[in-house]
């Protein structure tokens, strides 16, 4: 198939269609990292193998769909039977053939592998119906868990490439980004500048070359929403650069990739082969004079990449180092040229502003961050995986209503938004609306949409320590206040866990965070203190107790607790038997004790405890 | 050690011959050994007519790269936000004690090599330990055994 203008691809979109519906029921078989990992591809092989062996007439192989991630990977691997949207969860390869027999054959529902609500402990049938979905708004993350990555016939099927389409016959450049700045996206990649300032001023600068990359670096530890739109919704980034080539006058992209998302390497990679294979990339795209062809960039590991310039320096060839910007990528980037660079979940949101217009989109949201924003709902609370939410939604429904609450019912303590470049936000601000100006003002930020929820069992100090340490590892070591500043604020961080800090540290390290804010070269420095200082600022009182009470209030820092054996104790065993320094004794049927000189307070003895026998103290 | 580089010439083939192919060659060497052999540095140094200090700059700037070989099964020890408050840091001390290596370093035998790493994105099954490219999710202390003995 080669499209030659938008009347073959609308009628090649008809024909796709038509031979979809041939198809009256449909197996969803989610084959994300982490449904993967739980053993999707053996499911997948179980459904082939036993729709091979029954030739089931109506239904045909094809119907199997093997899609991105839905995001609900903790319940994984998911099966979704459409068009009834049966949703079942953990399913094992031997469940494939009942699965078969009553789901597909017949309209029956299996009890067992459906999802039970963990607030009343019902068993919900539909998709839709369970909270964790059914309070979300999913527009970037539109087809992931409903299309098959792999197939661009399925991304054309659901209106995929009618908005490049649509620019191409129908707008001119400027009535895109005219569009694009309207509807107010602001970029979701954490800095929340508008997406079409940002092509305006590309576009108005007078250069030979443009170019348009894309931003999959995705380095923030916790977050993985972008990961996920790559893998299962990857002709959706594409179209949304085609788009904002066209818009700027680029006729070559990048899209830089993180190493440690093989999956996403592939899947854009055959996405860019097929989509140049059927004419939507490449040269003259649809008939028109537009080219536009986009390469990988596989990043290497370093977080400092995912800042513009770094991140330009390295598609480069270069070492990822920031440069001071008194003149901004957008101006001059890579290779010196004009360059736009956003986030894969930005250039998502293009198509369907440009198909639905900008005012639909601008209605979702708040009026200063309109729109939905993807987050990853991970740490301490029920319901972990990917979410999509309106902006202005407060934090304690993406908590409690789609996440389920804390596990073990144990109190919530804080969220982590922003990555290492932001804070921790604690109970008191619950109801606090999520869009880019609200966690900003309270010491966090939005970031790219990592949101770590805590209870009580975790420490805010050794939060802050695990942040600056993740910093002085990855700081590029060019400017002196973040190689430095941040070095040594870690070593006061970590002598306060070790029990070891004085009075004085406290405001030691407030001075010291706002040299590092004010002298650093990039976003690495001057946010790097922000862990730190939104833990001083909402959690002081633990600070207080590492250093006054030499106490670590959440049982966490090693240095500063000792784990006892009550006699709620069974005398299993099974803390002896995990126990690496033999530092437990007892025999079988007997209360074990704990010698504390050989202990290292690893907490493996009470991760395994089933009796509640081991203590922190 | 002693390597066939019999692969090598193919390897830089796959890119044009200009600096900014250094970064995919480099990667495509790291896949290929499971290190950057010094040998293959030069090799690619002269290939793209660029300093060697220039390769070497690169590759101990960026995470993804090792100038030590690695063992037959690197295991990859996510401590990501979610995955360090859902205690990898308790994982990773039962690895390295039942392996008997810190992170960073690979088993005499060159069978295992432990790293950390910041996020390896499947956040939602914290704690996860990655072996080779197996993932393997909510690790626990009592399964740490199995997940380093599989294939």
């Amino acid at each position: 198939m080669h499209v030659k203008n938008t009347t073959q691809l609308k009628q090649a979109q008809k024909k796709i269609v038509a031979e979809q519906k041939k198809f009256p029921k449909k197996v969803i078989v989610c084959c994300g990292t982490g449904c993967l990992a739980n053993g999707a591809a053996k499911i997948v092989d179980a459904f082939k193998k036993v729709l091979d062996e029954r030739k089931i007439k109506d239904f045909a192989v094809e119907a199997l769909c093997e899609t991105g991630c839905h995001g609900f990977c903790e319940q994984g691997p998911l099966v979704v039977i459409e068009p009834r949207g049966t949703f079942y969860t953990k399913v094992k390869p031997k469940d494939v053939q009942q699965i078969i027999e009553r789901s597909i054959e017949n309209d029956e529902t299996i009890e067992k592998l459906l999802y039970t609500d963990p607030q009343n402990g019902e068993k919900i049938e539909r998709y839709n119906d369970v909270s964790f979905f059914s309070h979300q708004r999913r527009i970037a993350l539109r087809n992931l868990g409903k299309i098959a990555a792999h197939d661009i016939n399925d991304y054309i099927a659901v209106d995929g490439y009618q908005a490049l389409a649509k620019v191409l016959k129908k707008m001119t450049p400027d009535e895109v980004i005219e569009s694009v700045t309207k509807s107010g996206l602001r970029g979701r990649g954490g800095g929340g500048f508008s997406a079409g300032r940002k092509w305006r001023t590309c576009r108005d600068v007078e250069s030979d070359t443009h170019y348009i990359l894309c931003n999959g670096d995705e380095g923030d530890p916790g977050a993985f929403m972008d990961r996920s739109i790559m893998e299962g919704d990857p002709h959706a980034v594409l179209e949304g650069m085609a788009i904002g080539a066209y818009a700027v006058g680029a006729s070559e992209g990048f899209i830089y990739v993180r190493e440690e998302y093989p999956l996403a390497v592939v899947n854009i990679q055959k996405a860019i082969e097929s989509a140049v294979e059927i004419g939507l990339l490449g040269d003259n795209i649809l008939g028109t004079d537009f080219s536009f062809n986009i390469k990988i960039s596989r990043g290497a590991g370093a977080f400092v990449c995912g800042e513009s310039s770094a991140l330009m320096r390295s598609v480069g060839g270069e070492i990822g180092e920031p440069r001071a910007k008194y003149i901004r990528s957008v101006v001059k980037g890579l290779h010196d040229k004009p360059s736009v660079l956003n986030n894969v979940e930005t250039f998502v949101n293009i198509p369907i502003i440009i198909n639905k217009g900008a005012d639909w989109f601008a209605a979702i949201g708040t009026p200063k961050s309109t729109g939905t924003k993807a987050f990853s709902l991970v740490g301490k609370v029920r319901n972990t995986g990917l979410i999509e939410v309106p902006m202005g939604i407060t934090l304690r429904e993406i908590i409690y209503d789609i996440g389920g609450g804390i596990i073990d019912n144990r109190p919530f303590k804080a969220v982590q938004t922003g990555g290492p470049s932001g804070g921790c936000i604690p109970e008191s601000m619950l109801d606090l609306p999520v869009d880019f100006d609200s966690l900003t003002e309270v010491g966090s930020m939005m970031g790219s949409g990592g949101m770590i929820v805590m209870d009580d069992r975790t420490c805010m100090v050794d939060l802050a320590r695990y942040f600056l340490a993740f910093l002085v590892d990855e700081s590029c070591g060019k400017c002196v206040p973040c190689r430095e500043g941040l070095y040594q604020l870690h070593a006061i961080v970590s002598r306060i866990c070790d029990g070891k800090g004085v009075e004085e540290d406290i405001e030691k390290m407030e001075k010291l965070s706002e040299m590092v804010v004010l002298g650093s070269l990039c976003g690495l420095g001057i946010s790097g203190p922000n862990p730190l200082m939104s833990t001083l600022k909402y959690f002081r009182n633990e600070y207080e107790a590492h250093i006054r009470d030499k106490r670590c209030p959440a049982g966490v820092c090693r240095e500063l607790i000792t784990y006892e054996i009550n006699d709620k104790c069974t005398g299993c065993m099974a803390c002896i038997a995990v126990c690496a320094t033999n530092a437990i004794t007892g025999k079988k049927k007997e209360v074990h004790v704990i010698n504390q000189e050989q202990c290292t307070k690893c907490g493996a003895c009470y991760a395994v405890c089933m009796h509640d026998a081991i203590e922190v103290f | 050690m002693n390597h066939d580089f019999s692969k090598l010439p193919e390897i830089i083939d796959r890119y044009p011959r200009s600096p900014e192919s250094l970064l995919g060659i480099l990667q495509d060497i790291q896949k290929e050994y499971n290190y950057l052999p010094c040998e293959a540095l030069k090799k690619t140094a002269a290939a793209l007519d660029i300093p060697l200090s220039k390769v070497f700059q690169i590759s101990t700037f960026y995470n993804a790269f090792s100038l030590n070989p690695k063992g037959k099964k690197v295991i990859r020890i996510c401590v990501g936000t979610a995955c360090h408050i859902r205690g990898s840091k308790l994982i990773q001390d039962q690895i390295e004690s039942q392996l008997g290596i810190k992170a960073g370093e690979t088993t005499e035998d060159m069978e295992y090599s432990i790293e950390v790493v910041a996020c390896v994105g499947a956040c939602a099954m914290a704690p996860v330990v990655a072996v080779n490219d197996k993932y393997y999710g909510s690790v626990k202390v009592t399964n740490v055994k199995k997940i380093l003995r599989s294939k």
